[in-house]
């Protein structure tokens, strides 16, 4: 789950690191106040959860007034990358001689959490990372004791990072390593961590990203996970509690397991036609979870017709095509020809019980992607 | 012979009086696999199936000699289960439970360094040698005892390409799950190592998908140090990139690693043919048999 950047700095500034004097603003006039009052000049941030927001138009100076109103007129209820902007920062501009990058993440390679420092901040850290990784100094930490200090001053001094403001780097680290343990953090990034003519070190941007499975004893930063204004169908399936991921293919997919439901995907487009979506509808396959993912793809309309896929296990065939039948009775029309395949366990009966009048069974996974490809086709003529 | 388990494997269940717990112990039982033991902080003295059940893990070692455990524990207390079963010393901890904090597992990892013991998982369908035993959630009807090491991130594709093997006459020796999350305990090059010195594993196939690097390690690590010939299959090739495909791990960055083009080409450049379709893997290994 990641939070906005005005929630991260809040958490930021609670556990000691500088950031600039800002104030949330959901309206033009709210934005202009806000701006009066911190003093110009101003940054104005559009609050939405993705990269790049800076070369996507989202952020912007103000010099005075009038420029506030125009750049908050422009930037509150824009498109940014899908995401309407319902709230900007209005921050305080820093005026900086250096920007930094400091974070913190998982090396999932190696299994401990590891802390990272450079000098080239302000820009996108992943492309520095690919071209220059020497750029990015590294320092593993043994999760068993934590990060020691003389890791955060040796990370900063092999970062280069200039003596007069080294220490208060250090420290910026410390505790964005704490902050990332006790909450919970999957990625924690200062990206730029600004250094002012006077060496004072300011957080400008702030990224925390919280572990998802870690939700249930982060309470109050779950509380922050909201509604995003994104894909619609994406919602539904957050509300209906499956895996799901919106793509703009032709061939809707169900299954279960994610390798096996990524495999189909693949044989989709190994046979020619474009998935138009991943959905693991995960272990079992009662009626009504069948009935609601089925309603997921039949609201697609980029997906011409349906696989669906599902290796019985432990869950027995026949009672998987149970299911399927009860699921298909809750729809008057079947909207685009669906194609089931069933493995495993008690699968030859599971696929005798199917009602064939209202799906087409296949026996093989790639004969039923071949079929819903050969049938989405059709459909697209 | 068999990697992992095999008949004389001697089992404590953790999370046993769970419902997930029962009903797996009760597969596990029907499959042939040696359950002694149950592990569930204050339910001991109970039974579950006909298996007497131990306030702990070290507990259900010193009376029923238990050398293996199997852990349903639900995520919050999943990183104590597999603390307290590092700690017992058992040879073979398998976690099946999903959705443990990475910082956790993170944690759990560190202690596992300094044993001997193999984890398998976690988030993962567990271990089975055909015939003898199984340890975990996989269904144990598909499976056939013969030659053929399986490894493989993911639960339902693996028993995919088991079905796959198996209708062609292909049986296995032992395969394992090793899980779908970021940090794992045994990886793919712990499994070939021990698929290596197998005597009863001819072939081996590696299911791999998107995310990580570890593929392009057992890759490299096949090229160094395998006799043995592999088979791969590589899930997630149509994966948009910064996507969670169902499993933690399962993501392509930002940045361009992880995808399953790389891995493709990495095995293949180690001498490992991948199979596109999982139909095709089966040709592969029936060739390197051959």
């Amino acid at each position: 789950m990641k939070l906005h950047e005005y929630q991260a700095k809040e958490v930021f500034a609670e556990a000691g690191i500088p950031t600039p004097a800002a104030t949330l603003a959901r309206t033009v006039d709210e934005a202009v106040t806000a701006a009066e009052e911190l003093g110009y000049p101003v940054a104005i941030k559009a609050q939405v959860q993705v990269g790049g927001r800076g070369k996507a138009g989202g952020i912007e100076l103000a010099a005075d007034a009038n420029e506030a109103r125009a750049v908050a007129d422009r930037v509150l209820g824009m498109e940014l990358k899908g995401y309407r902007v319902d709230r900007v920062l209005v921050e305080d501009a820093v005026d900086f001689v250096n920007e930094l990058y400091v974070g913190v993440t998982m090396d999932r390679g190696v299994g401990r959490p590891v802390a990272m420092v450079s000098t080239r901040g302000g820009v996108n850290i992943e492309e520095v990372a690919t071209e220059e990784p020497d750029a990015i100094a590294r320092e593993h930490v043994d999760p068993a004791f934590g990060m020691f200090d003389y890791q955060a001053r040796k990370v900063v001094h092999e970062a280069g990072i200039d003596r007069a403001v080294a220490g208060d780097v250090a420290s910026v680290l410390t505790t964005l390593y704490e902050l990332w343990t006790e909450r919970d953090g999957a990625d924690a990034e200062i990206n730029p961590l600004m250094v002012t003519d006077d060496n004072e070190v300011v957080a400008a941007d702030a990224v925390f990203n919280v572990d998802d499975d870690a939700l249930f004893r982060q309470p109050d930063l779950a509380e922050m996970e909201e509604e995003t204004a994104g894909d619609e169908l994406e919602a539904k399936a957050h509300e209906y509690g499956f895996d799901y991921v919106h793509l703009a293919g032709n061939v809707g997919i169900i299954g279960n397991g994610a390798g096996l439901v990524m495999t189909t995907l693949d044989l989709v487009d190994y046979y020619g036609g474009q998935p138009a979506n991943f959905l693991d509808i995960g272990g079992g396959a009662r009626a009504q979870r069948v009935a609601n993912a089925l309603e997921m793809v039949f609201a697609d309309e980029n997906a011409d017709a349906v696989v669906f896929n599902i290796f019985g296990g432990i869950t027995r065939g026949d009672e998987v095509a149970t299911g399927i039948n009860e699921a298909l009775d809750q729809f008057d029309e079947i909207p685009k020809p669906v194609v089931v395949r069933l493995a495993g366990t008690k699968a030859r009966e599971g696929m005798e019980i199917l009602d064939t009048d209202r799906v087409r069974v296949e026996e093989t996974l790639e004969a039923a992607v071949q079929a819903a490809v050969a049938a989405a086709e059709e459909v697209d003529g | 012979m068999s990697v992992l388990v095999d008949q004389n494997t001697r089992v404590v269940v953790q999370g046993i009086t769970g419902g997930e717990g029962r009903f797996h112990t009760e597969q596990m039982l029907a499959y042939g696999t040696n359950v002694v033991a149950g592990a569930v902080p204050g339910k001991g003295g109970k039974q579950v199936a006909g298996v007497p059940v131990y306030d702990t893990v070290s507990g259900a070692v010193r009376e029923e000699d238990a050398d293996a455990s199997v852990v349903f524990v639900p995520p919050a207390f999943a990183a104590d289960a597999l603390f307290e079963a590092l700690d017992a010393d058992v040879d073979v901890v398998v976690a099946i439970t999903e959705g443990i904090p990475a910082q956790d597992t993170s944690r759990v990892y560190r202690m596992l360094e300094e044993t001997d013991t193999h984890l398998v998982g976690p988030n993962c369908p567990g271990v089975i040698t055909p015939g003898e035993a199984k340890l975990g959630i996989l269904p144990g009807n598909i499976f056939e005892s013969g030659s053929v090491g399986l490894v493989s991130r993911s639960g339902t594709l693996t028993y995919q390409i088991v079905d796959n093997l198996t209708s062609r006459g292909l049986g296995q020796s032992t395969a394992i799950g090793i899980g779908g999350d970021p940090i794992i305990g045994t990886d793919f090059t712990d499994a070939l190592g021990l698929f290596e010195d197998d005597p009863a594993t001819d072939a081996v196939v590696l299911c791999g998908e998107i995310g990580g690097e570890d593929e392009e390690a057992a890759a490299a690590y096949i090229d160094e140090h395998l006799e043995t010939p592999v088979a791969g299959f590589v899930a997630g090739r149509t994966a948009p990139p910064g996507k969670r495909m169902g499993h933690a791990g399962a993501i392509v960055s930002g940045s361009g690693t992880g995808t399953a083009q790389s891995k493709i080409d990495a095995l293949e450049s180690a001498g490992v043919p991948v199979g596109d379709t999982p139909e095709e893997v089966v040709d592969h290994v029936a060739d390197l048999l051959d």
